[in-house]
Order: C-alpha cells, then sequence, then structure tokens
C-alpha cells in the first residue's frame, strides 16, 4: 500500500508520476536532505532517527562509508577518512596544501584538482562530495518510497565558478538532477517565506561550529540579490568551548592543559555551553587522573567569556554593511542561521546591532535545508503556477570587444537569467582565419573602461574577403549565473567555445561603482565610442582603397584623378590619428566623393572580364 | 463516530480517520496557514482502474460531502464516495517512509505498488 502525502488543491499526481523535489545544504561539517510533505517541509532522518549526516567519507578496500561511522573512524583512519571536502571543492592542490598545513591526506602528483590516494583508490573533491550525495539521496527514496525527481543543492554566496561547477559535478556523479543551485543565505531567507515580501534588505546571520558567514540580501519582487558578504573561516561555536575550556583550565590551576584532556575539556565546555542555553549556571566537570574536578559557571561568566567572539562577528557584520552601501536603518529582517546562534546572547548582540528581533523559530541547523526543499518542490511544479519562482538577474551587462576597442552589448543588465542571445558579427581584413572574442562586462562604451571576463580564439576560418564572413556569437546565462559565449563562423561551422562565471570575484560595491561610472560618463562615453567608430570606418576605407589602388590604380585613372584621391587619402590618414570624429566623417565622404569614378570604372571592369568571351545566350 | 447517513437510496457508512492521521493532517494543515480540510477521492487512471486523490481544500464544490472526525473534516465529492464508503484514513510508517493510507473496503485488488486500485 502505497504511503500519500497531502497535495495542494487540484495537483494530486498520477500514480507513479509523483514529482520529487528535495533540497540538499551539502555543508562543510554536516548535510542535510529536506522535502516538502503534505506542504511542508522538512529535513529527513536516518534510521536512527538523526538528521544531520556529518560530512565525512570514509574509503575502505571495498566498502565506503558515509556519515557518523565514517566520522569515528577519522581518529583511527586519518589517511583515508576525508573530511569537510567542501572546503577542497574547485581548489588546485597547490592551494589546498599551502592553506592546511597539517592534513593527514596523501596527495597524488598534479597540478590541478587535489587526489587523495586512499586504499580504494584515487579520489577526487567531486567523487568524495557525490559520496556524501549519495547517501542523502539513498536516504531520500527510502523516505518517500519513489525516485527523487530533482534536486535544489546550496552552497555558500561568496563560491566561484569552479567551486559551482564542481558541486554540479558531483551531483550529476550522484545521479541526481540538479535543479539550480541556491545560495545559502538566500535559502534559508526563503525557508522563513521572506521570498513572499515586496520588497526589502535582509541580513543572514551564520555562526556554525567553525565558520562564520554574514551575507546582505536584497529582495526585490521576488528576486534575491547578494549585495555582500563578509565572514571569518576561523570562528564559531568551537571556538566558545575552547575560551570556555581555557577560561576553566585557569581556574583549576591546572599548568597546562595536556592534549590528552583536550578532548574531554571540550566536550564538557560544549555540555556547559548547551546547558546555559536555558539556564543561568551549569558544572563543568572533567576527571584528571582520577581526580573528579568540577566549577560552576554562571550565564554571566559564559557571557563575558565569549562577548568579544561575538563583538568579532559584529564588526564583520558592520563591515558587510558597509560593503552593501547599507544603513543598518535599512535591514528589515535578519535571519540566524547555524547551531552557535542559539546562544542568547550571540541573539542579543545580534538583535541589538541591527536593531531588530532576529528570526530564530526555525532549527538553526536546518534552516538553510528547509529552504532549499522549498524550492525544489517549487521547481518540480508541486506548487501553483502562481507562486513566485525565485528569479535571478544580470547586475551588469555582457558583450564582447569590436574593432577599436569598443564593447558591443549583447545582454544587457537586468535581464532575467537564464537568458540566451546571439549576435552576429564580421571580420574586418581580408583573408582573415581567425579572430579573438573578447568578452567584457560593464555599462561603459569603451573596453577599457569594461572589465574583462574571459578570451578565446575562434581559429580555422575560410579566408573571405573583410566583411564577408558571418560569425555567430552566443551567450548564455544558466540559473546559476555561469555564462557561456560560443562563435561559430557559419559557412564552415567552425566554432570555439568557453565559459565563465561572470559575479566571479566581483564585489557589490564594484557593481556599483561601474553602473554610477557609465552614468556619469555617458556623453563623454559616446563621443569617445563616435570617434572610435569612425576612425575604424577611417582605416577600413584607407585599406580597402590602397588595395584597389595598387590593383588597378594605373589602369584605370589618368593622373591627376589619382592625385586627387591620393591627397583626400593622405587627408584621412592623418585625420584618423586625431580625435575629431566629425572630421573624419567628412573626409570619409570626400574620398568616397573623389573616388566614385573610380569605383564605377573598377565595377565596369569587372562585369567586362566576367562576360567577355561569353555568348549572351549563356548568361 | 458519525452517525450513518442516507446517500442514494442505500446506507453509507462514515468516513473515520484514525487518531494518528488526524494530528498529521492537523499539523499540516496549521503550518499550511489556510485550508478547510482533506480532500479524499479516486479518479480514474493508474495501472489497476482508479487511484486515490488526497489534497488540501480550499473551496467546497458543489455535491461536496464533509465528514468530520478527530476534529478533521474530511471532503468527498459524490461520485468518489461510492467507491471510498467506509473507508479509514491512517498515517502510517514503513521504515524511513511514513505517509497517509487508505484503508478501503471497497478495494477488490491493487496494483503491486498500492498506488491504484480496483473495486
Amino acid at each position: 500500500m502505497a504511503l500519500l502525502q497531502i497535495a495542494e488543491p487540484g495537483l494530486s499526481a498520477e500514480p507513479h508520476q509523483r514529482k520529487i523535489g528535495v533540497g540538499i545544504d551539502l555543508g562543510t561539517t554536516n548535510s542535510l536532505v529536506s522535502v516538502v510533505k503534505s506542504g511542508a517541509a522538512e529535513t529527513l532522518p536516518d534510521h536512527d532517527g538523526k538528521h544531520l549526516l556529518p560530512s565525512v567519507v570514509q574509503y575502505q578496500k571495498d566498502l565506503t562509508n558515509v556519515g557518523e561511522e565514517a566520522k569515528n573512524a577519522s581518529a583511527s583512519d586519518p589517511v583515508n577518512t576525508i573530511v569537510s571536502v567542501k572546503r577542497f571543492m574547485g581548489r588546485n592542490v597547490e592551494d589546498v596544501v599551502s592553506t592546511w598545513k597539517k592534513l593527514p591526506y596523501q596527495f597524488a602528483e598534479n597540478s590541478g584538482n587535489p587526489i587523495f590516494q586512499t586504499v580504494q583508490g584515487n579520489k577526487n573533491p567531486i567523487q568524495i562530495s557525490a559520496d556524501i550525495l549519495t547517501a542523502l539521496k539513498v536516504r531520500a527514496e527510502a523516505s518517500m518510497g519513489d525516485d527523487i525527481t530533482g534536486a535544489v543543492i546550496t552552497v555558500p554566496a561568496y563560491f566561484d565558478d569552479a567551486q559551482r561547477q564542481s558541486t554540479k559535478d558531483a551531483a550529476q556523479l550522484a545521479g541526481l538532477n540538479v535543479l539550480r543551485l541556491l545560495n545559502e543565505p538566500t535559502a534559508a531567507a526563503i525557508a522563513y517565506g521572506l521570498d513572499n515580501d515586496e520588497e526589502g534588505s535582509i541580513a543572514v546571520y551564520d555562526l556554525g561550529g567553525g565558520t562564520f558567514d554574514v551575507s546582505i540580501l536584497h529582495l526585490n519582487k521576488g528576486v534575491f540579490e547578494v549585495l555582500s558578504t563578509g565572514g571569518d573561516t576561523a570562528l564559531g561555536g568551537d571556538d566558545f568551548d575552547l575560551a570556555i575550556a581555557e577560561y576553566v583550565t585557569g581556574k583549576l590551576g591546572v599548568e597546562e592543559q595536556s592534549t590528552k584532556y583536550h578532548r574531554q575539556f571540550m566536550n564538557a565546555a560544549k555540555q556547559v555551553k548547551e546547558a546555559l542555553s536555558t539556564t543561568d549556571s551549569a558544572t563543568f566537570t572533567v576527571d584528571i587522573e582520577s581526580h573528579l574536578h568540577s566549577i560552576t559557571i554562571t550565564k554571566l561568566e559564559f557571557e563575558s567569556i565569549i562577548k568579544p567572539l561575538i563583538d568579532n562577528s559584529i564588526k564583520i557584520c558592520k563591515q558587510a554593511l558597509a560593503d552593501a552601501k547599507l544603513k543598518v536603518d535599512k535591514i528589515q529582517q535578519v535571519v540566524m542561521v547555524g547551531g552557535s546562534t542559539r546562544v542568547p546572547l550571540v541573539r542579543e548582540l545580534v538583535g541589538n546591532f541591527f536593531d531588530t528581533q532576529p528570526l530564530t523559530s526555525i532549527n538553526p541547523d536546518k534552516v538553510v535545508a528547509i529552504g532549499a526543499g522549498i524550492q525544489a518542490d517549487i521547481l518540480v511544479g508541486n506548487k501553483p503556477d502562481n507562486d513566485m519562482l525565485l528569479l535571478d538577474v544580470l547586475p551588469l551587462s555582457l558583450g564582447i570587444e569590436t574593432m577599436g576597442g569598443l564593447v558591443e552589448k549583447i545582454i544587457p543588465r537586468n535581464t532575467t537569467i537564464p537568458v540566451a542571445r546571439a549576435q552576429e558579427f564580421t571580420t574586418f581584413k581580408d583573408g582573415q582565419t581567425a579572430m579573438m572574442i573578447h568578452v567584457l562586462q560593464g555599462e561603459r562604451e569603451l573596453v577599457d573602461n569594461c572589465r574583462s571576463l574571459a578570451k578565446f580564439n575562434l581559429t580555422d576560418m575560410p579566408p573571405m574577403a573583410a566583411g564577408a564572413a558571418h560569425i555567430r556569437v552566443t551567450f548564455q546565462v544558466d540559473a546559476d549565473g555561469l555564462l557561456s559565449v560560443t562563435a561559430m563562423e557559419k559557412s564552415s561551422g567552425t566554432q570555439a567555445h568557453i565559459q565563465v562565471k561572470p559575479s566571479y570575484g566581483l564585489e557589490e560595491s564594484e557593481v556599483l561603482e561601474m553602473l554610477t561610472a557609465s552614468m556619469t560618463h555617458a556623453k563623454d562615453d559616446m563621443q569617445a565610442r563616435m570617434l572610435k567608430e569612425q576612425q575604424v570606418e577611417g582605416q577600413r576605407v584607407l585599406e580597402a582603397m590602397d588595395g584597389a589602388l595598387s590593383a588597378d590604380g594605373d589602369k584605370l585613372l589618368s593622373k591627376d584623378e589619382r592625385e586627387a584621391i591620393d591627397v583626400a587619402l593622405l587627408q584621412l590618414a592623418t585625420l584618423i590619428q586625431s580625435d575629431d570624429a566629425d572630421a573624419i566623417k567628412q573626409q570619409i565622404e570626400t574620398v568616397d566623393n573623389v573616388s566614385q569614378t573610380f569605383a564605377s570604372r573598377r565595377m565596369d571592369m569587372s562585369i567586362r572580364e566576367a562576360l567577355s568571351g561569353q555568348s549572351v545566350t549563356d548568361l | 463516530m458519525q452517525a450513518p447517513l442516507r446517500f442514494n437510496g442505500s446506507s453509507i457508512l462514515a468516513i473515520t480517520v484514525t487518531e494518528a492521521a488526524a494530528n498529521r493532517a492537523k499539523t499540516f494543515l496549521q503550518n499550511r496557514g489556510k485550508g478547510l480540510g482533506l480532500r479524499l477521492g479516486v479518479k480514474t487512471t493508474g495501472c489497476s482502474g482508479l487511484a486515490y486523490v488526497l489534497e488540501f481544500v480550499d473551496e467546497l464544490d458543489e455535491g461536496d460531502e464533509i465528514f468530520e472526525d478527530n476534529g478533521v473534516k474530511v471532503i468527498i465529492d459524490g461520485k468518489s464516495l461510492a467507491y471510498l464508503d467506509g473507508t479509514e484514513l491512517d498515517f502510517a510508517k514503513e521504515g524511513l517512509n511514513e505517509g497517509f493510507q487508505f484503508n478501503n473496503p471497497n478495494v477488490s485488488g491493487e496494483c503491486g505498488c498500492g498506488e491504484s486500485f480496483n473495486v
């Protein structure tokens, strides 16, 4: 007997046609999977009732362990047990080794992705992440008694192109259809239904076990934009534990807290911290050399110990606001994410800083996964059409460089994505067989004032007269903001392709700067553009005339006629070095006028040549 | 318990909702923030003839019958009622999977997966 969930009115699925969209929070320390059941998103537990899956994978010869079991093996089998693989996604091995000096892993000799040598063979971060995703997928399928239609996977807002692509690749390897990648802070905001608000600015404060992230989001008509992010990769609940442990060490008069007791101290500290979230005092107990040491810690003591750490996080929030160019009173909602936001003092200080009551009603460990689950349910089509779909927009226009250092925009800013646009270009010189495609981002007219995203070459084009080739350049931005550019020469089908993440490394403040600059420079830019266009056109006329004259000049022109043209050309050559667009334009017209007879004679001649030796009836 | 109703000239049994199903249904309705109750129904489809419908109800249709058990309103259209007469709505767990179950005395056979049935 199939077990049913309650559908929205009129949206009961046909048997065997149920569409199940899962949300996955692929975390550094723990991962979660959620799904909308009977109208509510909930995270799914394993057979032991545990919702959090530790993001740890242990490779044995014929067995892969994911989760709790692997986590327990990390001390005894460190080489084969990969902990927190998310840190290594989209990074190259030199990067990894220099950032984390004490990693217990054996890396294969290579450049590019780090490759972990385990008893089961070589594993890269994508494969390891795929194993975590597979465990979550299996859990979701068992919980729903059906196949998974698709998944929304969350990633940190600061993830770059390579990290996002690696996450997608891992999902594909795990057999998951990725509906889209969603920024973690955006997912948290969705969990609280903030996407239903008209407009506003939101802060997402994420204090986990080991890391702190803050994101400032702007919502406009259901579209979230990440204005700024900030964080500290070494600030979290573990630091609270450490601060307590150090405080107690001092009070107990223990000389040095040896590694032997470190774990015990940390565990005791953690218990005290958790107890003090709900009580006013708790007892810290450790067993040293069979002597039980107890010490009572009051909430006030605890708060004075951890306050400097929280103050640090507030400083980072201040910076994020400054980066977003927002005053604190513009923040309407603060979403709390991460287990450490259960500490009352954290809530209090964050609430004071933003001058608003933070949202805490959803379990802070699960809130990101829940938001992803809600989004997945909408994307697989289990919601009526009027429920708004989350859309993203391009913050800046995208285009390519054309002759003279000008930028031709292909997709204008504020276009909703996904989107695809194409435009045709041609060659500038006779016999040109290659073309450089320079992809640019920005609002200005000249290449120098825009941001260069990528360059690639379209080669092996068949040689043709200037202006005869048709090169179709297609820009495609997918739902995750990845840009693919394809250039194709139409007659031969030769093509070249590149993929980039336009937002990579770009701060919101820079986006704003680029926009403001485009407005203040609008007039100058247009003039500069017109000048460049005339210079390019002048250059083209010079080259065309030069070719024509050396071919037929002597044959078709009298000395006087030739001289007139030469003078006009010489003047044009001088003028295109100047910055007088109008003068160049006039001179191009002059050249055109003096060379008209020459052009028509050339045409007559080529017709005569084409016709000579052929009878009229053959034509 | 619901008193037996007269329907199409024949005596019909009530639709019942177990306590487990009622508690879940109430929670889900509360989370959703709106809805009159649950719609139980059948539609002709599937590999074995008929399939169950289980949906939230925002508006009543003409010909809907309303039952109430354990504090949950169950809404059924007249046509479906003929196939669901005497059904108990339960909430069950099978391993990790959990969901609502129709215990329907009218069923004479169902497909292997239980998603569709005939009477």
